[in-house]
């Protein structure tokens, strides 16, 4: 599915940090957002996937067809991963989570509970999620954050597979994947408000 | 929704989850109360009936501050509200997973531990109609506040400060509905007006949580 920006000015706390995007990204292809940090990233990430509405433009598509994964991977640690799975299967109605756990390599630890998994494991589980969700459109912050090589590799050959179905990917990313992607430098979008508006002579 | 509710209630039984913390709660308040005030049957009876729907409402609220921020602690809200369930849904479905897992208890166990206080009989039966009608209205007026104070470090007194003067109205028809039962008068009135107040929140509270956490997770 298409994702497709028309003038986004996305912001947090009422405060416009990015503004004037344009950007559209084809089926089967990614976007990889850099910049430094609290260069906005994050914000952009949560406009695409509906969390917060855009302060002006639009975005595209629905939230509907978003799947989200941020810093905080939402597991719990009183279930086990193979249940912390099929909750999020369920509730997005896909079929099973063998799939899911298979790309990850985390079938020897189905049984096990999600307090007890290490950051990494933590974080494949977390990226795992993705696969249930059946979304055409990733949005995913920092997704190979506590990865290992091995595992860095596993998700973007997941990340490669969901392009290929025909989907798409918006990555805050600061390590090359090697995917057939287009490259957004975020910092390039700063917004300018307050003072600095004012001394531009630009609108706030 | 029934996903959600079953995996919150999943949570709230494993270690850590805080299930029996309310019930035990309620037990101790009410077997202090003797303590305090002495063990005559004259004394005991005439308040027992408000006692232990003060105690109930109590153990209620302390379990209300994990309602939406352990979600939000761990990201899972963000992951909710990206999933395909409309947000009154996911309001809803944590009223219910609360009350199933602290109003129903707190229900049972008010008709034995009335028996503690000297609530005179046919009370027993009342007290635990009246909390099993008035407690899913605790569940979802304090639900409403968790969503409201959600994004809050330390919301939690802020959320007892704002949920207990809301639950005024289904104290004083609760206790009333106990209070006529158990002195053999008619406790249809109360009962009634109870019920009403139960039906308007469950029709109109789980929107206005629903509005409180879009803004929240902004």
């Amino acid at each position: 599915m298409r994702i497709a920006a028309r003038g986004l000015t996305a912001g947090r706390g009422g405060v416009p940090v990015l503004s004037g995007m344009d950007f559209a990204v084809a089926p089967g292809r990614a976007l990889i957002l850099r910049g430094p940090n609290g260069a906005g990233k994050t914000t952009l990430l949560r406009t695409i996937a509906g969390l917060q509405p855009p302060m002006a433009g639009t975005v595209e598509p629905d939230r509907d067809a978003v799947a989200y994964g941020g810093h905080a991977d939402g597991m719990k640690g009183q279930l086990t991963v193979a249940e912390n799975l099929s909750f999020w299967a369920g509730l997005h109605r896909t079929g099973g989570i063998g799939a899911a756990l298979d790309a990850f390599a985390l079938a020897p630890l189905e049984d096990r509970l999600a307090q007890h998994l290490s950051a990494g494991q933590r974080r494949r589980l977390g990226l795992a999620r993705m696969m249930v969700t059946g979304r055409p459109v990733w949005c995913l912050d920092e997704p190979t954050v506590s990865l290992d090589a091995a595992n860095t590799a596993r998700f973007a050959a997941m990340v490669r597979r969901h392009l290929e179905g025909g989907g798409t990917a918006v990555l805050a990313t600061h390590i090359d994947l090697g995917l057939d992607a287009e490259t957004l430098d975020v910092a390039r979008h700063r917004a300018v408000f307050g003072d600095a508006a004012r001394a531009a002579g630009a609108p706030a | 929704m029934i996903r959600l509710v079953t995996r919150d209630l999943a949570l709230a039984v494993r270690a850590g989850g805080g299930f029996g913390l309310g019930l035990a709660f309620f037990l101790v308040v009410t077997v202090l109360v003797p303590f305090g005030v002495g063990p005559e049957a004259a004394i005991l009876g005439p308040i027992a009936p408000g006692i232990l729907w003060i105690g109930a409402l109590l153990a209620c609220l302390l379990s209300l501050d994990r309602v939406f921020a352990l979600d939000r602690e761990d990201g899972a809200l963000d992951l909710l509200a990206t999933a395909p369930l409309p947000m009154e849904g996911i309001a809803l479905a944590k009223a219910a997973a609360h009350w199933l897992s602290t109003g129903l208890p707190l229900s049972l166990a008010a008709a034995p531990l009335g028996v503690l206080l000297s609530l005179p009989w046919p009370g027993h039966l009342w007290l635990a109609l009246s909390l099993l009608m008035g407690t899913p209205a605790l569940s979802l007026i304090g639900t409403f506040g968790a969503a409201l104070t959600v994004g809050l470090r330390r919301g939690g007194p802020l959320l007892s400060l704002l949920v207990l003067p809301l639950y005024v109205p289904t104290l004083v028809f609760g206790a009333d509905v106990a209070r006529r039962g158990a002195a053999g008068l008619d406790p249809a009135t109360p009962l009634a007006l109870l019920g009403a107040v139960t039906l308007g929140c469950l029709a109109g509270l789980p929107f206005a949580a629903a509005a409180a956490l879009r803004v929240s997770i902004r």
